[in-house]
C-alpha cells in the first residue's frame, strides 16, 4: 500500500513554464511575506491579535483581505482567457492548450463565486452588522473564527491545485457526467469538490451565526422595524445561506460519492441521473446569486441615504421586496436549463416567476431614486460606485428578464450574451456594492479616510473598463459565439474579442488604482484621520469610534427609531445636552481562542489527504477536527472582563478627539 | 455618464447591423420566431429601462450638493402614492414581458412539431466526444459533422448523448436543445432558403469542445436526393463496430458519410449507456426521455 495514496513526484507541473512559474512567483511571495513578519517579530502580536481572534471586526477584515487577494488570483485568470480568446480566432490556437485553458476558467468561475464574492460580503456583514445592531459581538464568536477559518481552507486547497495536480477542468458548475470519474478521472474535480465542501460548511456557520445574531441580540429598543435596511439583507441573505447551503453539500456529496465509492447517483450508467445534479446545483445556485446581491443592496441603500442626507425612501417598501426576493430566489432555478427540453408548461412557469422576482427588484432602483430626490447629495467615492450600479444594473437586469423568456434563452443560453448578462449584474451589482462599502466603512475600520483621488480613479477605470469589456459579450452572444471557447473558426467575433481585451486592462487599471489608494491612504493617514462619525452618518456604527474598541459600545445605546444616530444627533442639536459625568460598568468579551486556526489546519490535512486518497492522512485531519472541537465544548473560561477604567479611559480619550 | 448609452447603443447596433450569421440573421420559422420574441421584450423593458437611467443621472446631477437651485427635503421617505407607483411600474412591465414569455414558451416549444404541407424529415442526432453524429432512419445513411437537409421542409429531431452533456445549436436556425446520455430530447426546425449555416455545441463538454462545429447545408429538394444516393454509396456502415470506432473521443474530425445504418443504432446509443455497470435493465422512469 501506498502511504501517500496517488500523490507523487508528477502531480507537480514541472513542464508547464506559465504554470511553474505563476505558482512558484506565489510561493516566493508568501515566503518572503513569511519572513518578514517573522524577522519583524510580528508573529506574536498577529497570532494574539489576528489570528487567534474572535472579535467580528477583525474577523471581518480578515474576509475581506483574503477576498481581495482572492480577487487578483480571479482577475488573473480573467486577462488570460481574455487574452486567449483574443489571439486564438481561425486556425490560431492561442497560447493556452485546452487541458490549461479549461482549468482557467473553472478556477476563475469557482474563486470569484466562492472566495471572492463570498467573502467579500461576509467580511462586510460580519465587520457591519454588529455594529449596526449596536452590540458588541456575534452570537457565536468562535464559531465566526472556525468559519473563517474553513473558508481560509478552502482557498488554501484550491491554490495548492495550481503547484500540485490539477484544477477541475469541468468548469464551476461541475455538471456530471463531465465531472464523474469516467470523464475527468484527475485529482481536479476533487481539489473543486473538497474546497468547496470545507468552505461551505464555514459558509452554512456563518448563516446560523448571522440569523442568531439579527434575530436574538440588538440593542435595546431596536424592534425588526427599527433595523437598518444593511441588516435586513444581511438577515435575508444569511436565512438563505441556512437553506441553500445545505442543499449544495448533499449534492457535492453525491457526487463525491459517485466518484470515491462507485456510486450511480450523476452517473450515465447505473439508472443515473445527471439532470438531478443540474436541478440541485441550481436550487442553490439562484438563491447563491441573491446571497451576494441582497447585501450589496444593503450597502447602496445606506450609502445612498446617508450621502443624500435623507432617510432611505419607503423603507417598508425596502424591506418587503428584500424579503419577497429571499422567498421567490428559491422558485425560479430552472431558468438555468430551460433547453433541458422540459414542457412549455414549465418553461413558462419558470420563466413568469423568475420575471416577478424583478419587480421588488425594480422597487428597489425607483426608492433608491426617491432618496436621492430631495437630498443633497456629496459625490463621494461610495455614491459614485451606488451611482454607476444603477445604471449598470438595471441593463443587466433587464438582460436577465430577457433571457427569462424561454424562446429568447433557447437562443442565448450558455451564450456570451449569457455570460455578459451575469457579469453585468454581478460586479455592476455585487462587486459596486462590496467597493461602495469598502470606501464607506474602511475609516470606520482604520480611523482614516480611503483616499478620494485614487478611489474616483479605479471607480472611471472599473465602470469604462466593464462597459467595454462586457458590451462587447452581448454582441457576439448575439452573434452566436459560445461559452468557454479555447480556440475558434469564426474569424468575424475576433475584433470584438480584441475590444473586450481592452476592456479587461482598463479594469486592471481600476484595480491596479485601487492598490495605490490604499498604498497612498495608509502613507497620509495622518491627514486622512477621522473620528466617530466622518460621513454625517445615520445608524449606529458611527455612534462609536474608529476603529471601534473591542467592546463596540461603552454603554449599549437606547434606539428610539429608524436611523437610530441621526435622530440622536437631531435631539442634541435641539436640546442642549449638560455635561454629564458617564459611569461605566465593566464589560465581559469573549475570550481569543486558536479553535478556528487548528480547525482549520486539520480541514486542509483532511481535504488535501482525500484529494489524494491518502486514507490515513484524512482519517488524522478528522480526528484532529473532532479533538478540538471537544477540547472547546470543555473549556473552563470563556470571558475575559474589560475594567470600567478601561473604558473609561478610552472613552476620554475618544470624547477629547471628537472635541479637538 | 454616458455610459448607458453607449451601452444602448452598442446593443442597437449588434441588434441592427453587425450580425451576419447570428440569432438576429433568421433563416427559418422557428429562429425568426425567437428573434420577435426577444425583440418585442426587449422592447417592452427598454421604454422603462431608458427612463430610469435617465431619471437616475438626472436626480443625481440636480441634487448635488453645490446646486444652490435644488430644494433639500431632509425628511422626504414615503408618500404612498409614490409607493403605488413604484410597486405598479415594474409589475405592468413584468405583465407585459411575462405574458410574452408564457404564450412564447407554448408558441415555440421545441416539442411542438412544425406545420406544413411537406412531410418533415427524420433526423436522430448523437453528441459524442467531439463530433456529432446525424442519422437519416428515413434515408438509411448517416453523417457525421455535416448535417443536409431540405430547404422548406420541416426537420424533427431526436437528440441523445453518447456520455457527456452537449447543446445541439444552429442559430439562425433557432432553439437549442441538450443532448443527454440515456435520454431522448426533441427539436424541430425549418430553414426557408437554401443556405449554409453554422451549428456548433452550446454546452461546454471537455477538451475537443472548441471543435465541436458543424456545417448545416440547407439545400433544394432534388438536391437532397441527390445527396442521399450519394451518400448511399460511399463510405461504411455504421454498425455496432464502426460506431465503437466513432465514439471513441477525437477532436476536429473532418465530415463523412456512412452508406448504412444497422437498424436500431439510435436506440442502442441511448440504451447502451443505461446498461453498463450490471444494473437493472428495464425501464429508466424519467419524465424527459421520451415523449409523444
Amino acid at each position: 500500500m501506498n502511504l501517500l495514496g496517488k500523490l507523487d513526484w508528477s502531480a507537480i507541473p514541472l513542464d508547464q513554464p506559465i504554470i511553474m512559474g505563476a505558482s512558484g512567483g506565489v510561493v516566493l511571495v508568501i515566503v518572503s511575506i513569511l519572513s518578514w513578519v517573522t524577522l519583524k517579530g510580528y508573529v506574536p502580536y498577529l497570532w494574539r491579535e489576528w489570528i487567534t481572534s474572535v472579535d467580528h471586526k477583525r474577523i471581518g477584515i480578515m474576509y475581506i483581505i483574503l477576498a481581495l487577494i482572492m480577487l487578483l488570483r480571479g482577475f488573473a485568470d480573467a486577462i488570460m482567457m481574455r487574452a486567449q480568446q483574443a489571439l486564438a480566432a481561425g486556425g490560431a490556437q492561442g497560447y493556452l492548450p485546452p487541458e490549461h485553458f479549461d482549468q482557467i476558467f473553472s478556477a476563475h468561475g469557482t474563486i470569484m463565486i466562492f472566495f471572492m464574492a463570498m467573502p467579500f460580503v461576509i467580511g462586510m456583514m460580519n465587520f457591519v452588522v454588529p455594529l449596526q445592531l449596536g452590540v458588541r459581538d456575534m452570537a457565536f464568536p468562535t464559531l465566526n473564527s472556525v468559519a473563517l477559518g474553513l473558508t481560509a481552507s478552502g482557498i488554501l486547497l484550491t491554490n495548492v491545485s495550481l503547484a500540485v495536480g490539477e484544477f477541475s477542468k469541468a468548469g464551476w458548475v461541475a455538471y456530471p457526467p463531465l465531472s464523474e470519474l469516467q470523464y475527468s478521472p484527475g485529482v481536479g474535480v476533487d481539489y473543486y469538490l473538497w474546497a468547496l465542501q470545507i468552505s461551505g460548511v464555514g459558509t452554512l456557520m456563518t448563516g446560523i451565526n448571522f440569523v442568531a445574531t439579527i434575530l436574538k441580540t440588538r440593542a435595546p429598543g431596536m424592534s425588526y422595524m427599527r433595523m437598518p435596511v444593511f441588516c435586513w439583507t444581511s438577515l435575508a441573505a444569511n436565512l438563505l445561506i441556512v437553506a441553500a447551503f445545505p442543499v449544495l453539500t448533499a449534492t457535492l456529496a453525491m457526487l463525491l460519492l459517485d466518484r470515491y465509492l462507485g456510486f450511480h447517483f450523476f452517473t450515465t450508467d447505473g439508472q443515473g441521473n445527471a439532470m438531478m445534479y443540474v436541478n440541485l446545483f441550481w436550487v442553490w445556485g439562484h438563491p447563491e446569486v441573491y446571497i451576494l446581491v441582497l447585501p450589496a443592496f444593503g450597502i447602496f441603500s445606506e450609502v445612498v441615504s446617508t450621502f443624500s442626507g435623507k432617510p432611505l425612501f419607503g423603507y417598508r417598501s425596502m424591506v418587503a421586496a428584500t424579503m419577497a426576493i429571499c422567498v421567490l430566489s428559491f422558485i425560479v432555478w430552472l431558468h438555468h436549463f430551460f433547453t433541458m427540453g422540459a414542457s412549455a408548461n414549465v418553461n413558462g412557469f419558470f420563466g413568469v416567476m423568475t420575471m416577478i422576482i424583478a419587480v421588488p427588484t425594480g422597487v428597489k432602483v425607483f426608492n433608491w431614486l426617491f432618496t436621492m430626490y430631495g437630498g443633497r447629495i456629496r459625490f463621494t467615492v461610495p455614491i459614485l460606485w451606488s451611482i454607476g450600479f444603477m445604471v449598470t444594473f438595471v441593463i443587466g437586469g433587464m438582460t436577465g428578464v430577457l433571457m427569462a423568456v424561454p424562446p429568447a434563452d433557447f437562443q442565448l443560453h450558455n451564450s456570451l450574451f449569457l455570460i455578459a448578462h451575469f457579469h453585468n449584474v454581478i460586479i455592476g451589482g455585487t462587486v459596486f456594492g462590496l467597493m461602495a462599502g469598502y470606501n464607506y466603512w474602511f475609516p470606520k475600520a482604520f480611523g482614516f479616510k480611503l483616499d478620494e483621488r485614487w478611489g474616483r480613479i479605479s471607480f472611471w477605470c472599473w465602470l469604462v473598463g466593464f462597459y467595454v469589456a462586457f458590451m462587447p459579450l452581448y454582441a457576439l452572444g448575439l452573434m452566436g459565439m459560445t461559452r468557454r471557447m479555447q480556440h475558434y473558426d469564426v474569424a468575424s467575433w475576433q475584433p470584438w474579442l480584441v475590444v473586450a481585451a481592452v476592456g479587461v486592462v482598463v479594469i486592471l487599471f481600476g484595480i491596479a488604482s485601487q492598490v495605490v489608494q490604499l498604498v497612498v491612504s495608509i502613507r497620509d493617514r495622518e491627514q486622512l484621520k477621522v473620528t466617530a462619525d466622518p460621513w454625517n452618518g445615520r445608524t449606529l456604527e458611527w455612534a462609536t469610534a474608529s476603529p471601534p474598541p473591542g467592546w463596540n459600545f461603552a454603554v449599549l445605546p437606547q434606539v428610539r427609531g429608524l436611523d437610530a444616530l441621526w435622530n440622536k444627533k437631531q435631539r442634541e442639536r435641539t436640546q442642549a445636552q449638560p455635561a454629564q459625568e458617564r459611569k461605566f460598568d465593566p464589560i465581559e468579551v469573549p475570550k481569543n481562542s486558536p479553535t478556528g486556526f487548528i480547525i482549520a489546519f486539520f480541514a486542509v490535512v483532511a481535504g488535501f489527504a482525500m484529494i489524494w486518497h491518502i486514507w490515513w492522512m484524512a482519517g488524522a485531519g478528522v480526528i484532529g477536527i473532532f479533538l478540538t472541537t471537544l477540547a472547546f465544548a470543555f473549556r473552563d473560561d470563556e470571558e475575559i472582563e474589560i475594567p470600567a477604567e478601561q473604558i473609561a479611559r478610552f472613552e476620554q480619550a475618544n470624547q477629547a478627539e471628537i472635541a479637538a | 455618464m454616458r455610459y448607458g448609452l453607449l451601452a444602448a447603443v452598442l446593443i442597437g447596433v449588434a441588434t441592427l447591423g453587425g450580425c451576419t450569421e447570428g440569432v438576429l440573421d433568421p433563416k427559418g420559422p422557428i429562429a425568426a420566431a425567437d428573434r420577435q420574441i426577444l425583440l418585442n421584450s426587449l422592447g417592452i423593458m427598454l421604454a422603462i429601462v431608458i427612463p430610469v437611467i435617465g431619471a437616475t443621472l438626472g436626480v443625481a446631477f440636480w441634487f448635488r450638493a453645490s446646486n444652490e437651485r435644488a430644494r433639500y427635503r431632509p425628511n422626504f421617505a414615503y408618500s404612498g402614492r409614490l409607493e403605488m407607483l413604484v410597486w405598479s411600474i415594474p409589475a405592468m412591465t413584468v405583465f407585459l414581458v411575462g405574458g410574452v414569455a408564457w404564450v412564447g414558451s407554448h408558441e415555440v416549444s421545441p416539442r411542438k412539431p412544425i406545420v406544413s404541407t411537406v412531410k418533415p424529415l427524420r433526423v436522430q442526432v448523437a453528441s459524442l466526444d467531439w463530433k456529432w453524429l446525424f442519422i437519416y432512419p428515413d434515408q438509411g445513411v448517416a453523417s457525421v459533422n455535416y448535417l443536409a437537409i431540405p430547404a422548406g421542409t420541416p426537420v424533427s429531431f431526436e437528440l441523445t448523448s453518447s456520455g457527456v452533456m452537449n447543446s445541439f445549436f444552429v442559430p439562425q436556425l433557432g432553439s437549442q436543445i441538450y443532448t443527454m446520455a440515456g435520454m431522448v430530447t426533441r427539436l424541430h426546425l425549418q430553414a426557408d432558403q437554401p443556405g449554409s449555416y453554422r451549428g456548433m455545441s452550446a454546452q461546454f463538454s471537455g477538451e475537443g469542445f472548441a471543435d465541436m462545429y458543424f456545417n448545416v447545408e440547407a439545400v433544394a429538394p432534388e438536391k437532397f436526393s441527390e445527396w442521399v444516393d450519394t451518400a448511399g454509396n460511399v463510405g461504411m456502415e455504421l454498425n455496432a463496430t464502426t460506431y465503437a470506432q466513432l465514439a471513441k473521443p477525437s477532436a476536429a474530425v473532418a465530415p463523412f458519410t456512412y452508406r448504412s445504418v444497422a437498424p436500431g443504432l439510435f436506440d442502442s446509443i441511448r440504451v447502451s449507456e443505461m446498461q453498463s455497470g450490471g444494473a437493472m435493465s428495464h425501464g429508466h422512469p424519467t419524465s424527459m426521455r421520451m415523449e409523444k
